[in-house]
Formats: C-alpha cells, sequence, structure tokens
C-alpha cells in the first residue's frame, strides 16, 4: 500500500470564472494515493483525481450517497441541502428512480429529436431576427433546454422566469444565507405543491402526471412529497446543466476556429464533438458529492477506512492521460469516448440521453446556421455555482 | 424456475447503474455490462434495474422466453 500525501489542502482548486483546469490535478493524478482535501464546511475527505479511482469510487456498492445525511458532509455552504435522490442508496434509490428512468431512455428521448430541432432552429431564426450582437445564453441556451423539460414535466415555461431565480439560488455555493436558502427552497417546493394539485385535477400527457399516477396506484412507492421532490430535481437539473454547457461547448470551439468549421463541413460529426466536449470541460469549480465507505475499502492504493467520505474529481478523471492519451487537445477522433462527464453508477445523470440530444441539436444549429459564429466581447461568469458557465455570453456571426 | 438476463454490449455505454444497484447481478467487463450469471431467480427488482437502464440495454426474460423486462 502506498503512503498518501496526508497534506489537508483546501478544496476546492479550479477558479469559478472560465473553464480551466487547475494544475494541482495534473500533480496529483501523477502521484500516488489520494489527496486528503477540506472544502469551507464539513469534515476533511479525501479527493480521488485519476480516472479508475473516480470511476471506481462512483461505481462500487460499498460507498455510500445516503451515510452523509448522518455525518458532518463536506460542503461549500454552511447550511445543508435537502437530501432528495443524490442522497439516496440502492434500493430507495432504484425505487424513485424507475419511475422517471423510463421518460429519459435513449429510446424515448430519441424520437423527441425533431422537436427539439425545431426548437432550436426558431431559436436561430430569432437571432438574426434581433441581430448581432445577441447574448447566446439568454437567446439560445437557456430557452432551449427550458423549453424541452417543461414540456417533458409539464411546467409552465411562462413561469421560466420565477424558477430561473429559484433554481439560481439552489446551485449556488454560497452567495445564500442558510435562512434565504430554506426560503427559496420553501418557495420552489410550494410552486411546484400547486402544480401538483393542479395536475392531478386535471392530468396531462407529461412526466408530472406519470408520477402522480404512479403515487395514486401505490402510495407506499412514492410520498408527496418525494413527488414534489423528484419534479424539482427534473426541473433545476433539466435544464441548469445543459444550459451551462451550450455556452461552455461553444467557448471551447470558438477558441478553436478550425474544429467549429469541422462541424459545419461535415455535421456527420456533432456526436462525437458532444462526447469529446462531455469529456474536455470541467464543469464543476470541484468535486463535491462525498461518498462514504461503508466498510474498508483500498482506492488508488490507500485503504479508506469504514465511514470516511471520499470524493471523485471527474474534471480530473477525463484529462487522466493513463485513459485519454492527449488529454488536454479537443480531439473528434478519439476511439475512447468513456468519460465521466455524466458521472458513473447508480448516479449516472438520469438525463444523460435526453442532455446528449438537446447538445447534439444545440451544436447542429449553431455550427450549420452561423458558420461565422464568434464571441463579441468577454463572456460574463457565472461565480459561486456548482457549475462554471457563462451567465452571458456575448456573439456576433 | 429462472429468469434470463442479457446486457446489449453494443447498445451499453457503460453508465454503471445497473452495475452499481445489484453488483449480485450486474457487472462491468471493461467499457460495458454484463450480466454474472444469465440465470437469475425471479426478482422484481431487477426489472427496475432493467427499467433504469438509460441506454435500454438490459433484457430479461421469462422461463417461457417471453421479455418481461424492461417494462414498457
Amino acid at each position: 500500500m502506498t503512503a498518501a500525501d496526508e497534506r489537508l489542502r483546501r478544496y476546492p482548486f479550479n477558479l469559478s470564472e472560465g473553464l480551466e483546469i487547475d494544475p494541482a490535478y495534473a500533480e496529483a493524478r501523477s502521484a500516488p494515493g489520494l489527496l486528503r482535501v477540506q472544502l469551507p464546511f464539513g469534515e476533511p475527505a479525501w479527493l480521488a483525481t485519476r480516472y479508475e479511482d473516480a470511476r471506481f469510487v462512483l461505481g462500487d456498492r460499498r460507498f455510500s450517497r445516503a451515510m452523509a445525511a448522518e455525518r458532518d458532509e463536506p460542503r461549500n455552504q454552511p447550511y445543508r441541502r435537502p437530501g432528495g435522490i443524490l442522497s439516496m442508496d440502492p434500493p430507495d434509490h432504484t425505487r424513485l428512480r424507475v419511475l422517471v428512468a423510463g421518460a429519459f431512455t435513449v429510446r424515448r428521448v430519441e424520437k423527441l429529436r425533431p422537436w427539439v430541432r425545431e426548437i432550436a432552429n426558431r431559436l436561430i431564426d430569432d437571432m438574426f431576427t434581433a441581430g448581432p450582437p445577441v447574448d447566446l445564453v439568454e437567446a439560445f441556451a437557456l430557452p432551449l433546454p427550458v423549453q424541452v423539460i417543461c414540456e417533458l414535466l409539464g411546467v409552465p415555461v411562462a413561469d421560466r422566469s420565477r424558477f430561473r431565480v429559484w433554481s439560481d439560488a439552489l446551485l449556488s455555493t454560497s452567495s445564500l444565507t442558510a435562512a434565504e436558502f430554506a426560503r427559496v427552497d420553501g418557495e420552489l417546493r410550494a410552486y411546484m405543491a400547486d402544480l401538483v394539485v393542479a395536475r392531478r385535477a386535471e392530468p396531462a400527457e407529461d412526466l408530472m402526471s406519470a408520477l402522480i399516477a404512479a403515487r395514486a396506484e401505490d402510495g407506499d412507492r412514492l410520498s408527496e412529497a418525494e413527488l414534489i421532490d423528484l419534479c424539482i430535481a427534473v426541473l433545476v437539473a433539466g435544464h441548469e446543466t445543459t444550459a451551462t454547457q451550450i455556452p461552455n461547448f461553444a467557448h471551447v470551439l470558438l477558441a478553436r476556429p478550425t474544429l467549429y468549421r469541422g462541424l459545419h463541413d461535415e455535421p456527420d460529426r456533432v456526436p462525437a464533438a458532444v462526447e469529446e466536449l462531455m469529456r474536455f470541460v470541467p464543469l464543476g469549480a470541484g468535486a463535491g458529492f462525498a461518498r462514504y465507505a461503508t466498510e474498508d475499502v483500498e482506492v488508488g492504493g490507500v485503504l479508506v477506512r469504514a465511514g470516511e467520505p471520499v470524493m471523485a474529481a471527474i474534471g480530473s478523471a477525463n484529462r487522466d492521460e493513463s485513459r485519454f492519451p492527449d488529454a488536454a487537445q479537443v480531439r473528434f477522433d478519439r476511439p475512447d469516448t468513456a468519460h465521466l462527464g455524466f458521472g458513473h453508477g447508480v448516479h449516472h445523470c438520469l438525463g444523460a440521453p435526453l442532455a446528449r440530444l438537446e447538445l447534439q441539436e444545440a451544436l447542429l444549429a449553431l455550427t450549420s446556421r452561423l458558420p461565422g459564429l464568434r464571441e463579441a466581447g468577454e463572456p460574463v461568469w457565472k461565480t459561486q455555482m456548482i457549475v462554471r458557465g457563462p451567465r452571458h455570453m456575448p456573439v456576433a456571426w | 424456475m429462472s429468469w434470463t438476463v442479457r446486457v446489449d454490449a453494443t447498445a451499453c455505454m457503460g453508465s454503471g447503474v445497473c452495475a452499481g444497484s445489484r453488483p449480485d447481478v450486474f457487472r462491468l467487463a471493461g467499457r460495458h455490462s454484463e450480466a454474472v450469471r444469465a440465470a437469475v431467480p425471479p426478482d422484481d427488482a431487477v426489472l427496475d434495474v432493467a427499467d433504469t437502464c438509460p441506454a435500454s440495454a438490459i433484457t430479461v426474460t421469462d422461463e417461457t422466453g417471453a421479455e418481461i423486462g424492461p417494462r414498457p
């Protein structure tokens, strides 16, 4: 067993502005063992930075998310976030996941492609009408996934500005006090609870109605609180990350005009480009969602003791040269696309097939219709959010 | 009486959802998942796992050969 470097480091490493990855990760990957890190709040944790180690921690049943609730979980803010599906282990986790998973399988989602393409193209039409410069986030990246998830879930698109505020607040890492967080969380829950009541009275062809029916059929399978939680999770996770990755992908590509132009010339490469960009972009400012060892487990040559938390640094794992040669380069011809951008294991992004489809259609619409796209000024970056990306990104063409 | 579990390696995206949920039934072999043993005792929780596969790569058939998972 390798001796670990037990020095406790302040975490997260990455700056919240921009998409750079801190050099500390490359250093950690080349050294034996795991790192010991300290987030602003909670207990210290192990940090896995190599691909194999990160994937192992995310995928092995001996690591628990549920145990975090009993512990002083590493976190960026003083208060604790409400649990939800990401804080559960199987079989509880499976019981909830199975209720929504059917709506997001590759097969089911593929049927939505023509509709998503139409939305993307309509947004580009509107950009032409408005004329440059346009904020890519407000005009394209945000409305696309918002329209899709609202329609699928059964939330009125007209309420977009209301739940944007809540969603922003919930994913913020430190701009809120505990009391403010509780207020925002309460407002969003009340909003969703009202929608559920309305939909129960008047069901429709959407996921919320399907969940309501599942609860009516068997109340033990899904409590009212869990139903509301799930709807919130689908709404927030269903648009925020995609809305952030669209401008991130554009930012990376526009800094490499040959690649952007290449997608215009060869649109068949868009799916490969999406996988590569999912690998390349370190979305999070840092790892989170610590997994607790339920027994002693060896990870990367370190014996993690039962009850100790380990975090998987996905952005770092995706840049691991031993898995992805030439990892710091963006290349659409990689034979191995098994990145961890959607996570791994039981918490692997539930909406991954939908996110893939939206990202593909977004890139396709941008590269095919705006071959001359360019940034018209510096993007304004979000700060203190779980995910990194532009809040505003002025573009011209 | 037993059910048969299969993973379609061409459809599998290696998400690890199945192996993480039921390591006694599924395991990751390189980039793809596979059934630890093809035959498993009837167990609704295995159908749940088939339902949650994002790639719909898992099929479960009963002793008559009828496909029972993933459920529609």
